[in-house]
C-alpha cells in the first residue's frame, strides 16, 4: 500500500495497561479550544449586553468593544471544529441533513442564529456611523472613495439619521441584546450537553455539565473583557500622557464592581464542580475506581494544582482581598482565564485519559513540531492559529468599525 | 422607497428561511414505510454468538477481517479483535490484545508482565466485534445521519456522507469504532454486510477453525444460533449502558471488560 498510514490519534496517544485496540485520544487540543472559544464569545456578548439592556453607563466604551470583539471571536469558535473534522469539506452536511437526535446536529442552527443576532446588533449600533462616514468621505480620492463605497454597501440604503430613526436603532439594539443573552447561554450550555450526554464516558456523563459550562463561560468571558478593558485603557493613558485632557486609565471602581459579578459566577461554577466530584465519590459507581486514580493520581496537578489552585483559589483570594489594585486584578484575571482553559482541558483530555475497559490509561502528548497536516491541525500550531486569529480579525474589523474610540 | 425596501427585506427573509429548511421535512411516509423504518422488515434480525470456551486466540478471524474489509493490515486499528484474560492467584486480572490479537498470542508475556504458569488460576480468550445494538448510541449521536441501522439490525456507515467528527467513536461504550486510516471517516464492523446479505457468513466466522464465532437470524427460531441463544446461558457485554447489544457470549466471565 502506497498510502502513508496515518491512524488518527495514534501520533499523540500513549497507552498504559489494557486499552481496547481502537481507543485513542480522538478529541484533542482543538476540542479543548472549541468550548473555550465558544465560552469567550458568549461571555463577551453577555458583558456588552449589560450596557445595552441594563444601561450600565460606566461600561459604555467596554460594551461597544466587547460587542465587536465577540464578532471577531465568532468565526474562531467554529475554527477548532473545522480543524478537527476529518472531512472538513463536508462541514455543511449537518445543515443539509440534520439528524436531530444528535447533540451536534443543531450546532449550525444555534450558532448561525447567534451570529445573526450579533451582526444585526452591530449594524444597528454602527448605522449612524456608516452614514456619517458616507458624508465625510465624499470626494476625497480613490482610497477614501473605496472606503465610502464599502460604507454605502454596509448602510444598505438606510441613510436616515434623524433623531427618530436613531432612537429606533437604539430600541432595536436593546431588543437584540435582550434576545442575545439567552441565546448566548444556550449556545454554550449546548456545548456542555454535547459532552454531558455521552453515556459511554464515565467522566463526562453528568446532567450538571451544561450548567457548569455556562457558569465557567461567563467567568471566562467577563475575565477576558475586563482584561482587555484594562489593557486598552492603560494603553490609551500611556499614549495620551502629557496631553491637556489626561485620560485616567482603567477605573478601579469599575473593575471592583465587575469583579463582584465574576466572583459570583466563579463561586457557582466551583460549587457545581465540587458537588459533581463529591457525588461521584459518594455513589462510587463502577467507574469510580478508575476516575479516582485519574483525578487524584495521574491528573492531580492538572486538576487540583493548576485548575482549582492557580485558576480558581488564587484569583479568588486576590480579588477578595481589600484595596484591589489594577495590577493585582490583571494577575487574577489572567489566572482565571488560565483556570477556565485548564477546566476545558481536564474535561476533554481527562475524559479520555482512561480506557472504556476501565483497565488502562491513555496519555496525551500535544504534537509541538508538526510533520504533516494532521499534526499541525491537532497540535500546538493549530492551537496557536486559533488563539491568534481573533486578534487579527479584530484588527481588520476595527478598521471598518472603530470600537476603541473613547467617547 | 422605505416601504418597498421593507417588503424586499421581508421577502428575502422568507426566502432565506424557506431555503434553509431541509427538504426531507416535507417528505411524507406511507404507513408501511414508517413501519419498516421503525420496526424493520420483520423477517431478519442478524445476531452473533461467540463461544468463548472454544476460542484459542489464533487470530485468524482478525486476519480474515482485515483482508476482507480492507482495513490496513499493519494499522493498529481493527474491526474485530481478540482479548486475552489471565487471572492470577492474587485475584488480579491481566489483559492484553497485541495488534488486536492478529498474530495470535505466542508470547507468555501479558502486556509487559511475564506471569509464572503456577500463578495462573484461569485464562481465556474473548473475541470482540461490533454488537450491532438494538439501541445504538452511535446512531443516536451522528449529526448527519451518516451512520444508520438497517432493517435487519446491522449498523452501517455511509462513507460518502460522514464528516469525521468522531462523536460516534466517543459514544460507543465498546470501543469498536475508529477512523479509517485511508478513507478518513468512521469505520466499524458491519457483520460483513456485503457477504451476509448474499447468503454467505462473515469473514471471521468462515475463518474461525473452532466454530467459536457464529452468525444467525434471531427472528428465525429454527436458526441454530437462535436456538443456542434461546436454550443456553448466554450474556452480553456492558448491558448497563442500555444499548441492547446483539452479540451474545457463552462462557462470559465477570472479569471481561
Amino acid at each position: 500500500m502506497t498510502h502513508e498510514l496515518f491512524v488518527h490519534g495514534a501520533e499523540w496517544t500513549v497507552k498504559e495497561f489494557f486499552v481496547y485496540p481502537n481507543e485513542f485520544i480522538y478529541w484533542s487540543i482543538q476540542i479543548v479550544l472549541y468550548p473555550y472559544m465558544t465560552g469567550l464569545v458568549a461571555g463577551a456578548f453577555v458583558l456588552s449586553s449589560l450596557y445595552h439592556v441594563f444601561g450600565q453607563q460606566d461600561i459604555k466604551d467596554m460594551a461597544r468593544f466587547s460587542l465587536v470583539f465577540s464578532l471577531a471571536l465568532l468565526p474562531v469558535a467554529t475554527m477548532p471544529l473545522l480543524m478537527h473534522l476529518q472531512q472538513p469539506l463536508r462541514a455543511g452536511n449537518p445543515l443539509f441533513t440534520p439528524h436531530f437526535t444528535s447533540a451536534i446536529a443543531a450546532f449550525g442552527i444555534v450558532f448561525s442564529t447567534y451570529a445573526l443576532i450579533v451582526m444585526s446588533e452591530i449594524w444597528f449600533v454602527y448605522r449612524k456611523y456608516f452614514v456619517e462616514q458616507i458624508e465625510a468621505l465624499k470626494g476625497k480620492g480613490a482610497v477614501a472613495g473605496a472606503k465610502r463605497a464599502l460604507y454605502r454597501v454596509l448602510a444598505m440604503g438606510a441613510l436616515d439619521v434623524s433623531d427618530e430613526a436613531v432612537a429606533k436603532d437604539k430600541k432595536a439594539v436593546k431588543i437584540l441584546a435582550g434576545i442575545g443573552i439567552p441565546v448566548a447561554c444556550f449556545l454554550h450550555g449546548y456545548a456542555g450537553f454535547i459532552f454531558g450526554s455521552v453515556k459511554a464516558n464515565a467522566l463526562w456523563m453528568s446532567p450538571l455539565m451544561p450548567v457548569i459550562f455556562i457558569m465557567s463561560a461567563v467567568v471566562s468571558g467577563i475575565a477576558l473583557c475586563m482584561l482587555t478593558y484594562i489593557v486598552i485603557m492603560e494603553w490609551s493613558k500611556l499614549r495620551h500622557k502629557g496631553e491637556a485632557a489626561e485620560i485616567g486609565g482603567a477605573e478601579i471602581d469599575l473593575i471592583t464592581k465587575t469583579s463582584r459579578y465574576l466572583l459570583g459566577f466563579l463561586i457557582a461554577a466551583i460549587t457545581l464542580e465540587i458537588l459533581d466530584l463529591i457525588f461521584r465519590g459518594y455513589t462510587a459507581m463502577k467507574s469510580w475506581d478508575i476516575l479516582r486514580s485519574v483525578m487524584y493520581g495521574k491528573d492531580f496537578v492538572n486538576i487540583f494544582v493548576l485548575q482549582y489552585g492557580c485558576g480558581n483559589l488564587v484569583p479568588f483570594i486576590l480579588l477578595l482581598m481589600p484595596r484591589l489594585t489594577i495590577r493585582r486584578a490583571v494577575v487574577a484575571l489572567v489566572l482565571v482565564l488560565f483556570g477556565v482553559f485548564m477546566m476545558r482541558w481536564n474535561v476533554v483530555i481527562g475524559g479520555q485519559a482512561f480506557s472504556l475497559s476501565f483497565a488502562g490509561y491513555m496519555h496525551y502528548h500535544l504534537p509541538v513540531i508538526p510533520h504533516n497536516v494532521e499534526t499541525f491541525k491537532e497540535g500546538l500550531g493549530g492551537a496557536l492559529l486559533v488563539g491568534i486569529t481573533p486578534f487579527v480579525l479584530f484588527w481588520g474589523i476595527n478598521k471598518v468599525l472603530p470600537s476603541l474610540k473613547t467617547s | 422607497m422605505s416601504c418597498s425596501r421593507r417588503d424586499l427585506l421581508k421577502k428575502a427573509m422568507c426566502g432565506a428561511v424557506a431555503a434553509s429548511l431541509p427538504l426531507t421535512m416535507f417528505r411524507f411516509l406511507s404507513p408501511a414505510q414508517a413501519q419498516a423504518a421503525v420496526a424493520g422488515s420483520g423477517k431478519v434480525r442478524w445476531g452473533f454468538l461467540v463461544d468463548t470456551r472454544k476460542c484459542v486466540g489464533c487470530g485468524f478471524c482478525v486476519k480474515a477481517c482485515k483482508m476482507e474489509n480492507e482495513v490496513p493490515y499493519d494499522a493498529p486499528v481493527t474491526r474485530t479483535w481478540v482479548e486475552r484474560y489471565v487471572v492470577t492467584r492474587d485475584g488480579k486480572t491481566h489483559i492484553d490484545s497485541p495488534l488486536g490479537g492478529r498474530d495470535g498470542f505466542v508470547s507468555q508475556k501479558v502486556g509487559e508482565e511475564t506471569i509464572p504458569p503456577e500463578e495462573i488460576t484461569k485464562a481465556f480468550f474473548v473475541p470482540k466485534l461490533c454488537n450491532q445494538c438494538d439501541n445504538p448510541a452511535c446512531v443516536q449521536v451522528c449529526p448527519v445521519g451518516a451512520t444508520f441501522q438497517t432493517n435487519d439490525g446491522v449498523v452501517l456507515i455511509d462513507r460518502t456522507w460522514c464528516i469525521g467528527c468522531g462523536y460516534c467513536i466517543m459514544a460507543c461504550p465498546y470501543g469498536v469504532r475508529f477512523f479509517h486510516p485511508i478513507y478518513k471517516v468512521a469505520e466499524k464492523c458491519t457483520f460483513c454486510y456485503h457477504r451476509i446479505s448474499k447468503g454467505m457468513v462473515t469473514a471471521c466466522v468462515q475463518a474461525c477453525p473452532f466454530g467459536a464465532r457464529r452468525i444467525g437470524n434471531l427472528k428465525d427460531p429454527n436458526d441454530p444460533v437462535t436456538r443456542a441463544i434461546m436454550t443456553e446461558r448466554v450474556a452480553v457485554l456492558k448491558d448497563e449502558y442500555g444499548t441492547k447489544p446483539q452479540v451474545f457470549y457463552i462462557g462470559l466471565d465477570s472479569n471481561v471488560r
